[in-house]
């Protein structure tokens, strides 16, 4: 049964202030509703207005066009730091120069009577190091009286009374004699003369620090000048006589030269340079480098069983203690399955002062708890919703549930297959998929598509355990957690060692399943309804939650006095507190709190505290090393290192 | 066995010595033995043919290659497969004879039916196929196997080794084959078509080999007119690739064969060779082939110094004949080839270098540039490219032979500066000799190049020329089958026969003759241009002072005279008026004579139509002869 709405609101009002009587708060809540839908409504009114007024959609289609061209061919680069040209620049152009067109159609105003009446124009932003290669098309619209045109590159400031070539760091291709103008006043003969109808591109190499033009689709060859251009060049052009007229293409329309071909060429060279990095005589460094590398991750996320077998198939050292790593991966499972509470009591029971040193951490978990609380996960809500007094005493190490691993393998299997890329193991597809199916096969028995596992499940809820798995009744606590290992052991030394992380994910994934199918069970037991309730839908963990509630209130306030105001602290209680304000958390602007994939956040702070107080490093040198390289690739695109654009870190993972 | 013979070329001559192979040879044949006994033994046989050609020779002397065929009709895929391995290696070694292949007519369609049995006989097969298809007798034997229908779904084989293997084959089945190359461009993988499936392969990521491959097949195609030249595919694709093979940063080999590949595209095509001179400098690119064994290497690494003495011949040749190429029609290229570092030396250094191969090269380039009229004048002057060329007609295969006298025949004409030192190194002689020549081409050239040397030429040389090529010779000539030879000839003669004196003076001495073979010329069947030619030649003759009394006193050929006039060929009337109009020319003695002769002969009757005649040309020349009677 839902809570009615009213008293909702009330729950989140006493929470947040005791002081406020109850019956005013719908009224306050509806009329702050209101306003935030009003103002909500006149954004959007705006944005269609502002919308309709430029909503010309040839242009509009136009500009997907381009931006979908230029996300394909510099992905690297970070437009908020470094946009791209997309046209030419009104501001920064000499005055004989006239635009059109949305700023790509150039055509010349001036006298024309002598070189000095030439005129340039740059694009609106310098081409940015992190395209590796830049390419820009120019089409020759009309030659003009005598067809003096230069087509090229400049640097910010370089006078534009002149034609792209003639002064120092500009650098062009001109039309009437093509020859090639390198910052000099003489060019060097370089490729065809251009005229009426000839698209000529320029393409930046910023691997090489090297340039080349193209005549309709036709590579002219490398610039005679070598490793000289300077960076923060801007795409140029210039024009000399009456009734020159050019039409730029930064990428609004396809290319008539590869481009795409060319910068596959590159990204080849400059993997193959990457893979084939000579590593001498070291040979045997890097192999137990890597296996280092592999064996600290898995030990890390306490992956214990594989870490285990890794270490003793490659025959590496572990540094830590085989119970500390399951010690920390009993408290990890503890978090992913939601239930907060009970691995904050482990580990205050296993790491002792750890919590109290660490308040934003405690305070971290306590909100999490929170929300677990309204998810109904949390052990204490649970409590109160179990009703065989059995899993009541079995609990917090629910023994009865263990055995199901190995009726559910054949499930795990598949399902952790399903989701091999995700770095735990779980997807949020999968996990939706798999709570509704549950919840179908608890509210509905006769559901088609139920599972041997859930069947099993359903049995072991309604039956004594003892009857449903013969050696779950001789389990305790500290066997229970030791036979999921054997399990785990088992069922790693049937798959390759690769699928490692597979293994591990679907460990987890059934973990939650376990709490999911608690809850859901037991809502059903209350009141057969099959939708997810509030801390499942009973009374005294309602209460129980309000108060607990009431006591991280005053965490957050007594921590707001020891140690100042906190933003985040702040945000986050607002967002689980907000979880009340809905009939229906799950399906609510804040919603996604509840999704058990943010337990994964907080579950890696915690193992990362508890590892630093156990002078082990809060990151496994594989991160380290990811993130290391991550940065580096960034750092290339900033000091202008044009190869960055083809090396990045995520095209080598998998 | 095969333990020891892996990887040791010792132990593998050992073996063949001690008589191995006719065993292994017999249990592989025996229906009776297991088939891991005949699978071990196609394994040894495979392994001792890796090794050295000698191994191959003795392989093949012991009729390995039935056998092993022999064996392919076995049912087992695992002894197929040893089989296949080993015929592989034996047909890709040079020293094997590929007709060994089609001598059974029921290998070829046996191969493709096993073709797709696993990924192993589609590698092999291919690669056989690959090797042994030489001849156009051999793509017609594979093409009427379906070949194309069978191969070209190996172009999308997951396996990179069958997909190479495929497209190699489909380069040499299409190699000047326009069957081939027709039915290419309709096949259709997977949906697509094969010349978009080569474009791909073409991509700048893929492999060197598999782009250079891809490139042959579409350059073929095009060449055999399956494709068009202005086709996106070769002029966007095909034509940047080949170019991209020449760069410095690909092995010689490919350098090598790119530019070979290149030149062949382009030859016709003056669209192409336009695009080509101007791709990523292809021209200065080209220059760099001339600097192996660069000095760096000799010193550095032997190694090196080795390989690249074993390639500088074919680099220097490939670069000849794409330079050939590029020049073969543009002006502007040819110029900017000849102004390329030190082009005219490396010319006529290439002319007189030990192998053949760049000889021809060189002398194919050379007449490609000598088609200018400016180099002509300027930088074939400037480094005496006729001494080399000279020398290299003394003595030389008939393919570099009618190169060079092509060139030859370009050198000598009238506005050469060359044509004098050419003149005086006795050229005449060797001219004529060509024009004996059994091959057509040479005999062309050597009349052609006298035609062009007799072009107002001193009477010291014509005489010379007459004397030296001999009035029978030049009757043979004259009845030569070959009409280009005929044409030229007539040339000769009409050159021969300019300016009065040398008129009467050569009329004289073969009066009797020429006018014979003109009779014949003008009774034969011949093409329109003949018998221009011819009468142009009589209206030469009838310019001379004595050499007009030929013609007059023989009714016969004024008769012919008047025939042609009456004509309904323009060219004919035109030349035929022009030779009367030379007789009756007044200041000149005995024209009245002649007039009057020819007046009651009746041609007056018809100069009076011809004043009447459409053709403008033809109207003038009949008025201007009109008048010489009026006079």
């Amino acid at each position: 049964m839902a809570l009615p709405s009213c008293q909702q609101c009330a729950l989140r009002r006493a929470l947040c202030s005791t002081t406020v009587p109850t019956r005013h708060c719908r009224a306050a809540v509806i009329r702050g509703y209101l306003t935030a839908a009003v103002s909500l409504l006149t954004k959007m009114a705006e944005l269609g207005a502002g919308s309709l007024l430029t909503g010309d959609p040839a242009f509009s289609y136009q500009e997907h066009e381009l931006n979908e061209r230029l996300k394909r061919l510099y992905p690297a680069v970070n437009e908020e730091e470094t946009p791209l040209p997309r046209s030419w620049s009104p501001k920064d152009k000499y005055s004989y120069i006239g635009l059109s067109q949305n700023n790509l159609r150039v055509h010349y105003k001036g006298h024309g009577k002598n070189h000095k009446d030439a005129a340039s124009v740059r694009a609106t932003h310098p081409i940015p190091a992190a395209c590796g290669i830049y390419y820009f098309e120019v089409k020759i619209v009309s030659k003009g009286r005598d067809g003096y045109m230069g087509i090229g590159l400049s640097a910010q400031g370089v006078n534009m009374n002149r034609l792209p070539g003639w002064d120092k760091h500009s650098y062009g291709y001109h039309g009437d004699d093509g020859h090639s103008f390198c910052s000099s006043g003489t060019g060097q003969p370089y490729g065809p003369t251009f005229t009426t109808g000839d698209v000529i591109g320029c393409c930046v190499n910023l691997i090489n620090n090297t340039c080349f033009y193209t005549k309709n689709g036709h590579s002219l060859g490398n610039n005679l000048m070598k490793n000289d251009l300077r960076p923060n060049l801007y795409p140029t052009v210039g024009l000399q006589t009456p009734g020159e007229i050019v039409d730029a293409n930064f990428g609004q329309q396809p290319f008539v030269f590869d481009i795409e071909d060319y910068m596959s060429e590159w990204r080849a060279k400059i993997h193959s340079m990457i893979a084939r990095f000579p590593i001498g005589e070291r040979l045997g460094d890097w192999q137990s480098v890597l296996q280092n590398m592999v064996s600290s991750y898995l030990v890390h996320h306490g992956y214990c069983a594989t870490a285990m077998a890794f270490s003793r198939a490659t025959e590496t050292m572990i540094q830590e203690d085989q119970t500390s790593i399951k010690n920390r991966q009993r408290i990890q499972k503890l978090v992913l399955a939601g239930r907060v509470g009970e691995a904050i009591d482990a580990t205050q029971q296993l790491y002792p002062g750890l919590l109290e040193h660490n308040p934003n951490l405690l305070f971290m978990l306590k909100c999490r708890q929170f929300v677990e609380m309204v998810n109904g996960t949390d052990s204490e809500v649970r409590c109160f919703s179990v009703h065989s007094p059995k899993s009541q005493d079995s609990y917090p190490g629910s023994p009865n549930l263990s055995p199901r691993h190995g009726a559910t393998n054949a499930h795990l299997h598949s399902t952790g297959a399903d989701s091999p890329t995700c770095s735990n193991g779980v997807t949020p597809t999968n996990k939706n998929k798999s709570h509704n199916k549950y919840t179908g096969v608890s509210s509905a028995s006769s559901s088609p598509s139920s599972s041997p596992s859930s069947v099993n499940y359903s049995e072991s809820n309604s039956t004594d355990s003892t009857k449903s798995q013969p050696h779950s009744a001789t389990s305790n606590q500290e066997t229970s957690d030791s036979e999921m290992e054997i399990e785990a052991e088992h069922y790693s030394n049937g798959v390759t060692e690769s699928s490692a992380r597979i293994m591990n994910g679907t460990y987890k994934h059934q973990e939650i399943l376990q709490a999911d199918d608690s809850s859901v069970g037991n809502g059903v037991a209350d009141d057969s309804c099959s939708s997810r309730q509030l801390c499942g839908g009973n009374q005294a963990a309602t209460e129980r939650m309000i108060q607990f509630g009431r006591e991280l209130q005053a965490l957050s306030e007594q921590l707001c006095r020891q140690y100042g105001k906190n933003a985040t602290h702040k945000k986050m209680l607002q967002d689980a507190f907000s979880l009340l304000a809905y009939s229906d958390p799950w399906n609510c602007p804040v919603g996604q709190q509840l999704d058990p994939m943010q337990r994964e956040a907080i579950c890696s702070a915690l193992n990362s505290a508890i590892l630093e107080s156990q002078n082990l490093p809060k990151q496994p040198p594989l991160m380290l090393a990811l993130g290391q390289a991550t940065e580096c690739v960034q750092l290339m695109a900033r000091v202008r290192s044009g190869s960055c654009s083809f090396a990045r870190v995520d095209n080598f993972l998998h | 066995m095969k333990n020891a013979v892996i990887g040791n070329n010792k132990q593998k001559a050992n073996l063949i010595v001690l008589g191995a192979v006719p065993r292994l040879l017999y249990l592989l044949q025996q229906s009776s033995s297991s088939l891991e006994l005949r699978t071990e033994c196609a394994v040894v046989l495979g392994s001792l043919a890796m090794g050295t050609e000698n191994n191959i020779k003795s392989l093949v002397d012991c009729h390995i290659i039935p056998a092993l065929l022999q064996g392919l009709l076995c049912s087992d895929l695992i002894f197929i497969e040893a089989c296949l391995r080993c015929l592989r290696t034996v047909f890709i070694s040079p020293v094997t004879p590929v007709q060994l292949l089609y001598t059974d007519p029921t290998v070829i369609p046996h191969l493709m039916s096993l073709l797709s049995r696993s990924r192993h006989t589609k590698e092999y097969i291919t690669q056989i196929f690959a090797h042994c298809c030489k001849t156009p007798e051999h793509q017609t034997v594979l093409f009427n196997h379906s070949a194309i229908q069978n191969i070209a779904p190996l172009l999308i084989s997951p396996s990179d080794k069958v997909r190479m293997q495929a497209l190699k084959c489909f380069s040499v089945l299409a190699y000047e084959n326009t069957q081939v190359s027709m039915t290419l461009v309709n096949v259709l993988v997977d949906g697509e078509q094969l010349s978009q499936v080569f474009v791909r392969m073409m991509q700048r990521d893929k492999p060197i080999e598999m782009q250079l491959t891809a490139a042959k097949c579409l350059t073929y195609m095009c060449r055999a007119g399956a494709i068009r030249t202005d086709d996106n595919c070769i002029i966007l694709k095909t034509l940047p690739c080949l170019v991209r093979m020449c760069s410095k940063e690909r092995l010689l080999e490919e350098r090598v064969e790119g530019a070979e590949t290149l030149a062949y595209l382009m030859e016709p095509d003056v669209e192409l060779q336009r695009i080509a001179s101007f791709t990523d400098h292809l021209v200065s690119m080209l220059a760099d082939y001339f600097k192996y064994p660069s000095s760096v290497s000799a010193i550095t690494d032997i190694k090196r110094l080795d390989h690249d003495l074993k390639h500088a011949h074919e680099l220097r040749q490939a670069a000849f004949k794409l330079y050939a190429s590029l020049g073969s029609n543009d002006e502007d290229i040819r110029k900017k080839i000849t102004e390329t570092e030190n082009m005219m030396d490396r010319i006529v250094s290439g002319l007189s270098e030990s192998s053949i191969k760049v000889r021809l090269a060189a002398v194919r380039c050379l007449h490609s540039l000598s088609r200018s009229v400016q180099q002509l004048r300027t930088s074939f002057h400037d480094h005496a490219v006729w001494k080399p060329l000279m020398k290299l007609l003394q003595n030389a295969p008939d393919e570099v032979l009618v190169m060079a006298s092509s060139t030859l025949c370009n050198l000598l004409l009238e506005f050469s500066p060359s044509k004098e030192p050419i003149l005086d190194s006795g050229v005449i002689e060797l001219l004529c000799s060509l024009t004996q020549s059994d091959s057509p081409a040479l005999r062309v050239n050597g009349i052609w190049a006298l035609m062009n040397m007799a072009f107002q030429a001193d009477q010291k040389v014509k005489v010379e020329i007459v004397r030296a090529l001999g009035t029978e010779q030049l009757f043979r000539l004259l009845s030569d089958p070959d009409t280009n030879v005929l044409m030229k000839t007539l040339g000769l003669l009409r050159n021969l026969l300019s300016t009065r004196p040398h008129i009467d003076q050569i009329m004289s001495s073969h009066g009797k003759q020429i006018m014979q073979a003109v009779t014949l010329i003008l009774e034969g069947e011949h093409s329109i241009e003949v018998k221009e030619q011819t009468l142009c030649i009589l209206a030469n003759i009838a310019d001379g002072n004595t050499a007009k009394e030929l013609i007059m006193t023989n009714d016969d050929m004024l008769q012919k005279i008047k025939y042609y006039m009456g004509h309904s060929n323009v060219k004919l009337q035109l030349a035929a008026t022009f030779c009367i109009s030379n007789l009756i020319w007044n200041e000149e003695d005995g024209s009245q004579e002649r007039q009057d002769k020819l007046k009651d002969m009746g041609f007056v009757d018809i100069l009076h139509k011809l004043t009447q005649a459409s053709d403008p040309n033809l109207c003038d020349r009949a008025k201007t002869a009109m008048q010489q009677y009026l006079a």
